[in-house]
């Protein structure tokens, strides 16, 4: 698109690029006559709508295809049997068929996507793409009949265990299976024009869409946080109006918090992204304050919003508190430091079993009962020699034998909790039970029973957390870390002990991830070896990729979105009927993030520049342009897009 | 620097001038599988010195340049830097000595700024670590200072090319010139004795490539660095060496003044038969 605006480029087409590895500059830039006349459009160059029946059937009929596969999986692992019990909008809409409903949605709309080559317009969307979403929805939609239809006729329970009469009730809506064919080429077909009139609206109407959508939604998901919220706050008479009795949000108040969300969304229109956009743009000391600020005023409402939470938010906090320090160890090794590690898990294990050993009265062999505070410290000089002793051999390999090593590593370690030979010191798989709460310089005990408490020493710590991370990222060792991850060779060429430095990432990462397990031991109150599967270790991965590899909020958004609403590997989140598919989601949304937004969901400044490199590249080839006029040389000197 | 420590016997001393040798390679071979990329090599370089390496593609002159900073291994031979061997050092040791290096295809730290690759590559000459760091000690915060001073005074060595806006630009967005002048600011700030450009002037137009031939001389005159360079372009490498070696097969065909060696018949055969006429 830099090219609508950039007729310069054209005029001054550069020499032939010399750069090895980039790819050879093909602009194709459309002529100045074009960008006349397509002068109205503020940004895109758009040709006329493409005709009504001028389909891509073949591409209808593979989307249709992956819709009918998709929706047939998602009724079969009786997601929207489980999920019906979930009210979101009394009477009409439960989680369940929303299950199914999203897909023929997404398939309609991607039925009509247009692949953006450069230089040449798009389409303008018409009705070309709602015919094309229905369709494509009927054909998806088409699926369900197509299920219902074997579900009545056949019985293949044995395969498949959810094949029961309960699914074809739930898809026929209690009606005939005649009933369920029709109605399910009609939801499909309408899901999937939807889908395609999405393409339609303008940018701005799109997002007052969006916005009303996602309000409605995530006042009906997050229902028992609403509600657990009200009661603090005594606003219990609105949420008893807003809600159904028996969960789900009463149709009427779904409307009006549409309305209204809408109603906000078109009169700050565009005011958030101005704020953040003028933070963005401040410079030195300004920016130092307002930033500053923001932490402080972030400080404040996570301390005092606790206080108005009833257990089980609080809970819920403390838990993506927990797995909020894990990611941010994790982050050191893997976003900053570029090690791939597999076995994460090691390091909260070891910090768990060693805080419980030195504390619990209970631990078998050796039990010198110290204050928590106390263990900690030896608990974090611990990990760290757990970390340098398993760091230093596997810390020479590279990229994929690092990451198998470090799988095994963290296997490894959980065995030997669970071992015979080491079950005297550690308790077998009984594990090491009755561990006391972290009493704070007297300000009580702080153990599982009281998660506000946890809450805020999870707080305390993230901030050290945070604060370590920060710090050391804009410290020599900081970037000696970025050096080894874009380059090791090279790295080692300008002089980096990459050994060393790498060692050290591990190291850091270890002792963060200590934190954790010296307080998840305290707040659960006991430790077995199965509380650290391999499973862990992916999940605080998965976590640390899908909000933003070497990105502080990134990390914290990913452990909010992850931990809070789907729920951690055993703990549960605010979605806790989603529990079962939980890695079946968290699967589909690592795939999703890393085709749509692979920088993550708040990216790092450094890999959202990546992401937008091409334009940067072609900014500076046009500054670059005007340095070497004043030479009064032609220069070669053309941009090389580097590859990613 | 060590005069008492340079080796009496240097071979092919037809440059002597009273200067110790700085680096110095002996016998030096490098085999890959069968093929010997570099067989027997004897060479070196003074102090102050600005040598070509010359030679066909293929002759072993980038494998020279990986042998001497360690990141391939030798087959046989030894490798002396101000009179001590270099053998079994990691590539990170032998830039804490002295010896820095660019690539042949540029590898900068691309998503790295322009500031910033300069100042990792201070690193072996810099103390502060993570302690240093999480309390924010006033060591740290001064050496900070100094590592960026020192990287921002690098960069204006290229006059206004990675200057201003520049410092904060990530390198990839660097045109390709800009992207060797980075190599070239990259190895400055390893501070080192000797530095080795590898096809420094390689894809970049005449203006550009008389621009930077004049700035290896000034490396030499103004930063006192030795500097050995690989180069195909004659006018550059006319221009700038004190010394030319020529290279082929892995084996050193010739040496002198560049008008010796560009009429040596030895130094012509090879580069005929191999149809690759230098340019
Ligand atoms: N890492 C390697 N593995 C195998 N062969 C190599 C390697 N590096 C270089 N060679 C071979 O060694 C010979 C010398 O290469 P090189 O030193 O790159 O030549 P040039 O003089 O063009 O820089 C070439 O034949 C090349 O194919
Ligand atoms: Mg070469």
């Amino acid at each position: 698109m830099t090219d609508s605006n950039s007729p310069e480029v054209a005029a001054s087409e550069p020499g032939p690029d010399l750069t090895p590895g980039g790819t050879p500059d093909t602009p194709g830039t459309p002529g100045v006559a074009d960008l006349a006349e397509a002068g109205e459009t503020d940004e895109t160059l758009l040709s006329p709508p493409r005709p009504v029946f001028a389909q891509n059937w073949k591409r209808i009929l593979s989307m249709g295809a992956v819709g009918v596969g998709a929706q047939i999986f998602l009724a079969l692992s009786n997601m929207p049997l489980r999920l019906d019990d979930r009210l979101l909008i009394k009477p009409i809409l439960s989680l369940g068929y929303v299950s199914l409903l999203f897909v023929p949605f997404i398939a309609g709309n991607r039925v009509g996507h247009q692949i953006q080559r450069e230089g040449i317009p798009m389409h303008a969307a018409g009705l070309h793409e709602i015919f094309g979403g229905v369709i494509c929805g009927v054909i998806a939609g088409g699926g369900v009949s197509l299920l219902s239809v074997l579900l009545v006729n056949f019985d293949l329970r044995e395969p498949l265990v959810n094949w029961s009469p309960m699914l074809a009730e739930l898809l026929a809506f209690g009606n005939s299976t005649a009933f369920a064919v029709f109605i399910w080429l009609l939801l499909g077909g309408l899901a999937g024009a939807a889908g395609g009139a999405m393409r339609l609206v303008n940018p701005k109407a799109r997002r007052v869409v969006v916005t009303m959508v996602l309000t409605v939604g995530f006042i009906s998901v997050l229902e028992s946080l609403v509600m657990d919220l009200a009661e603090g706050l005594r606003f219990e008479w609105l949420t008893e109006r807003v809600y159904a009795r028996r969960g789900g949000l009463n149709w009427n108040w779904a409307l009006i918090l549409a309305a209204f969300s809408g109603l906000v969304a078109m009169l700050t229109r565009g005011r958030v992204r101005q704020a953040r956009e003028h933070i963005a743009s401040l410079e030195g000391a300004s920016r130092a304050r307002t930033n500053f600020g923001l932490i402080i005023l972030t400080g404040a409402i996570l301390v005092i919003l606790p206080l108005f939470l009833g257990k089980f938010t609080n809970e819920l906090l403390a838990n993506v508190g927990l797995f909020v320090l894990l990611a941010l160890g994790l982050n050191v090794v893997v976003g900053l430091a570029g090690i791939l590690d597999l076995g994460y898990v090691a390091f909260f294990a070891v910090g768990s079993y060693s805080a419980a050993v030195l504390t619990a009265a209970t631990s078998p062999r050796i039990n010198p009962e110290m204050p928590w505070l106390v263990a900690l410290i030896f608990v974090v000089v611990i990990t760290g020699l757990v970390g340098l002793f398993i760091g230093a051999p596997v810390i020479r390999m590279r990229g994929d034998y690092l990451a198998i090593v470090t799988l095994g590593f963290g296997e490894i370690i959980r065995l030997l909790f669970l071992s015979d030979w080491l079950a005297d010191t550690f308790g077998g798989s009984q594990g090491i039970t009755m561990i006391p709460g972290a009493g704070i310089f007297g300000l009580g005990s702080v153990s599982g029973t009281e998660p506000r408490n946890v809450f805020y020493l999870v707080l305390a710590f993230c901030a050290l957390a945070i604060y370590i991370s920060w710090r050391l990222e804009r410290s020599r060792l900081g970037r000696a870390w970025m050096a080894v991850r874009e380059d090791e060779t090279v790295a080692e060429a300008m002089g980096i002990n990459t050994v060393n430095v790498k060692l050290m990432a591990f190291v850091v990462g270890a002792i963060l991830g200590s934190f954790s397990g010296a307080i998840f031991s305290a707040k659960v109150g006991s430790v077995f070896p199965n509380s650290f599967l391999i499973l862990v270790s992916i999940v605080i991965l998965v976590v640390v990729i899908f909000g933003g590899m070497g990105s502080i909020p990134g990390v914290i958004a990913g452990s909010a979105v992850l931990i809070g609403v789907l729920g951690g590997p055993r703990q549960p989140g605010l979605l806790s009927e989603f529990s079962e598919y939980k890695l079946l989601i968290y699967g589909a949304l690592l795939i999703w993030m890393m085709l749509a937004r692979p920088e993550g969901l708040i990216p790092s400044v450094r890999r959202s520049r990546e992401l937008h490199q091409q334009e940067i590249a072609q900014d500076s080839w046009l500054r670059e342009q005007l340095d070497e006029e004043a030479e009064s040389t032609a220069g070669n000197d053309q941009p090389a897009r580097a590859t990613a | 620097m060590t005069d008492t420590m340079s080796h009496p016997s240097t071979p092919n001393a037809n440059a002597v001038n009273g200067t110790a040798a700085l680096l110095e390679t002996r016998k030096l071979s490098v085999d890959f599988g069968g093929l010997h990329a570099l067989d027997g090599l004897d060479f070196e370089v003074r102090e102050g010195e600005i040598v070509s390496v010359i030679g066909p593609n293929g002759a072993g002159k980038t494998t020279l340049f990986n042998a001497i900073t360690a990141t391939i291994e030798l087959s046989s031979g030894d490798i002396l830097f101000e009179g001590a061997s270099m053998m079994g050092l990691d590539p990170n040791k032998v830039t804490a000595r002295g010896i820095a290096r660019t690539f042949q295809n540029v590898r900068l730290f691309a998503n790295m700024t322009v500031l910033e690759n300069v100042m990792v590559s201070q690193h072996c000459r810099t103390r502060q670590h993570a302690f240093g760091a999480l309390f924010y000690t006033p060591a740290f915060r001064r050496e900070e200072a100094e590592i960026r001073e020192r990287a921002e005074k690098i960069l204006s060595f290229f006059g206004n090319r990675l200057v201003g806006y520049r410092f904060d630009q990530p390198a990839f967005t660097l045109s390709y010139a800009n992207r060797r002048r980075l190599e070239i600011a990259r190895a400055m700030a390893t501070e080192p004795k000797l530095i080795l450009l590898d096809e420094p002037v390689a894809g970049m137009n005449p203006v550009e490539s008389a621009e930077l031939t004049k700035l290896v001389g000034r490396l030499r005159d103004e930063w006192g660095f030795a500097i050995v360079v690989i180069e195909h372009h004659m006018d550059v490498v006319r221009e700038v060496s004190d010394r030319v070696v020529v290279l082929d097969h892995g084996t050193k065909i010739a040496e002198g003044e560049y008008e010796e060696v560009s009429n040596d018949p030895q130094v012509i055969e090879a580069y005929l038969g191999h149809g690759n006429e230098p340019s």
